[in-house]
Parts: structure tokens; sequence; C-alpha cells
């Protein structure tokens, strides 16, 4: 970003060279973590000419891997002590073959679906999906009602119970409002990956990989249209935009 | 009701008390600040209002006392629907140039920047249930860039 009077903000400049050298990590032939996104201006709003999502290599996800859900508790504040009614934004599922198969866990948070339930269902339009298929909460109009929470088929949202302290500046949260996954929407807007993919990638595994899936040219359309990739409960027909990859 | 001749000579009558009253009003009102000016800015008790970053806000003064509340509200839409992140006119930017040097924070006692005046008007202050009142890495590291060069 420049500041408009010639002030280069090197912060940024060096967020974009690790982009540029982390854009070449491979997951597979053809497949890399992720491409450089395109820069958008903090005075422009989000396009509907991008759909930000994610898809997940359960292959790739280990099994005693937590990476994702600890990397999402600390970049979005919250408690690292859990209690049975704490938020959990993205949690580690185990699929088991009940025939004796081997069990494989697949990280599981908000799909950001194109048709999502949780939107339809709110009386107050604080549940939303942003032009780019974020789904978010609008806090300053969620009166805490839970009908998303019931609507969800993916059990994605959590209601806050307690009173929060200690919020970080760019995820404020409170007492009261349902809440999700947001994509790292804050990130998303600098340019960055989500905390979890990121997290991800520095363990080694690169089982996420995110992206705009209507670039044809970015690596996640180029891996969805390769790879065997479906939706959790396809037969909800809600276009999530977290789609898996092994399952 | 009366005929209407009678409610009309009535209704002049009062308007005329009226307009003698805010005359006597205004009269008393242009004398008071002359003749009490030095006794009554002690005696009114004014909130702290501590600006300790040195540099340029993104608005004039009266511009911020009166319609801060307006510009949060029109930006918080903004950034939450739409994904414009514009520093001027967000919460973050604000807290980040007006957390106390000492707490570190924008609340928390009588004297920090958004509480004292809240406290005065008496206007329930919400956005900190939600938002951090404290900068992300302190106040230091925070320090906006000298005036004329506010980002926008």
């Amino acid at each position: 970003m420049n500041t408009g009077n010639g002030n280069v903000d090197h912060g940024r400049r060096q967020v974009l060279a690790w982009g540029a050298a982390m854009a070449g990590v491979a997951l597979a032939p053809g497949v890399t973590l992720f491409e450089l996104a395109q820069a958008r201006p903090p005075s422009e709003p989000a396009s509907a000419k991008v759909r930000w999502g994610m898809l997940v290599d359960v292959n790739r996800c280990a099994t005693d891997c937590d990476a994702c859900v600890v990397a999402c508790d600390r970049e979005n504040g919250l408690p690292e002590t859990k209690t049975a009614t704490s938020a959990q934004w993205i949690r580690k599922v185990e699929l088991k073959d009940l025939r004796g198969g081997p069990s494989k866990t697949a990280p599981v948070m908000c799909q950001h679906c194109a048709h999502p339930p949780c939107v339809d269902v709110c009386p107050t339009g604080a549940s939303f999906k942003r032009a780019d298929g974020i789904v978010l909460v609008d806090r300053h109009t969620c009166i805490g009602c839970r009908y998303c929470m019931m609507a969800c088929p993916y059990q994605a949202r959590s209601f806050v119970h307690e009173p929060v302290t200690d919020q970080k500046p760019e995820v404020p949260r409170g007492k009261g409002c349902v809440e999700s996954c947001t994509l790292c929407v804050h990130r998303i807007d600098r340019d960055q990956i989500p905390a979890c993919v990121e997290a991800c990638a520095a363990t080694g595994h690169k089982a996420i990989l995110f992206g705009d899936l209507n670039d044809p040219g970015s690596e996640i359309a180029q891996a969805i249209a390769t790879l065997r990739t479906r939706a959790l409960r396809p037969d909800l027909r809600l276009d999530p935009g977290v789609v898996y990859h092994g399952l | 009701m009366r005929a209407g001749g009678g409610f009309g000579a009535d209704t002049a009558a009062r308007v005329l008390c009226r307009v003698l009253g805010l005359a006597v009003a205004c009269a008393f009102a242009g004398v008071a600040p002359a003749t009490a000016a030095d006794s009554t800015a002690s005696r009114v008790p004014k909130p702290t209002i501590a600006i300790t970053t040195p540099g340029k806000c993104v608005e004039d003064r009266e511009v911020i006392l009166r319609d801060h509340m307006d510009l949060l509200k029109h930006q918080r839409v903004l950034t939450v629907h739409e994904g414009i992140r514009t520093k001027a006119h967000s919460l973050e930017n604000c807290v980040a140039c007006h957390a106390s040097r000492e707490t570190g924070r924008v609340t928390g006692s009588k004297d920090a920047f958004c509480e004292s005046c809240h406290r005065y008007a008496a206007v329930r202050l919400d956005c900190f249930e939600c938002h951090a009142d404290r900068p992300a890495t302190g106040v230091a590291a925070n320090m906006p860039s000298p005036a004329g060069t506010a980002p926008r």
C-alpha cells in the first residue's frame, strides 16, 4: 500500500515478497499452495467477481495435528482453555470407516455457502454474504436469537455466552452474538491468506488450499478441475465455498 | 369551543406574551456572559480531554465532537458489509491514536479519552463491549504519521 505521499509500507511489501516466495510451493504436479491474490486497495469494496474458497485435501490432513485450530484461536482471540460453551470456529472431525478402514480427520468450519441457510433464516439481516462469497455475522445487528445455528447443517456457528475481554482489534467479539469462521476476512482484505491455511502449510502438511474459485487460472480452481472433490452434504445443494478431496 | 373571534384574540395575546418573554430572556442571556464569565468558567465541570499524541485529527474538533458517532457508524457498515478498510474513520484508528500513554486504553478510568466525555454526557459507551479498547501493539507502535499525512 502506498500511503499517498510517497511513503512505502515496507511491511506490506515484505508480505507480498513472502507470498511470491511461497507461491511456488507445490502441493502436487500442477497444484501449488496458493497464488498471489489480486491486491485490492483498502478504499475499494469487495468484488463479486471474486469468490473465495478452500480445498481441503483429507489425505494430507494429519490425524494428530490441530495446527489449524490453534492458529484460528490465536488469530481471532478465541479462548485457549475451552469450556463446554466456548466458541469454536474450526474443529477437527474424525472420519472412520465402520468396516475397519483407516480413520481420517478433516477440518470443518463455516463452509461459506453460495446459498447459505443461516442468511435465509436471520430475522434481522445480521447474517449476510459478502460480495466475494464470505458469509459473515454483523454483530451490530445480531440479536443472538440463534436461528442461524439451528439452520446451519454443518454446526459451524457458536454463540458467545460469556462476556469477552482482550479482543483482538481486528476481530471484535462480544457476549450475546452468534459468530463463526470469517475466512479471516481481515487478513483477506490485506491480501493475506487465512490463518489456518498458513498454519497448515507451516507444518508441512499443506492440506488446505485457499484461493479464488471464480478465477480459472487460480491454483484452487485448477485443482478442483483436476481432482475429485466434493462438498459436505452435497444433497443440500448449498454450493459451499469449502470443498474436500479424499473423503 | 368558543366562537372563532374570541379564540383568535386569546391566541394573539399568548403570542405577544411569548415574544415579550423571549425578548427579556435574550436580554439576560446577552448580559450574563459579560458579568459572570470569570466565575462560571471555574464552576461548570468539564470532561477531561487529554490528547497526548501530537498531530492533527482526521476531522476538525467541532466535527468530531458533534458527529463522531455518525462517522463511526457509517464506516462500520462500509467495513463489515463491503470490506472497505480505509483508516480515517475507523474505530481501530481512533483507539490507536487516542489510547492513554499511561494505561494504553481509551476506557477504564474517568480520565480515559472516550470515557471522560461519555461519563460527563451520561451516554452509554457500548463500542468496547466487543471492540478492543487498546491498540494491537501498544501506543508507541501505533503513533500516527505527522500532521497532513494522516492515512486515508
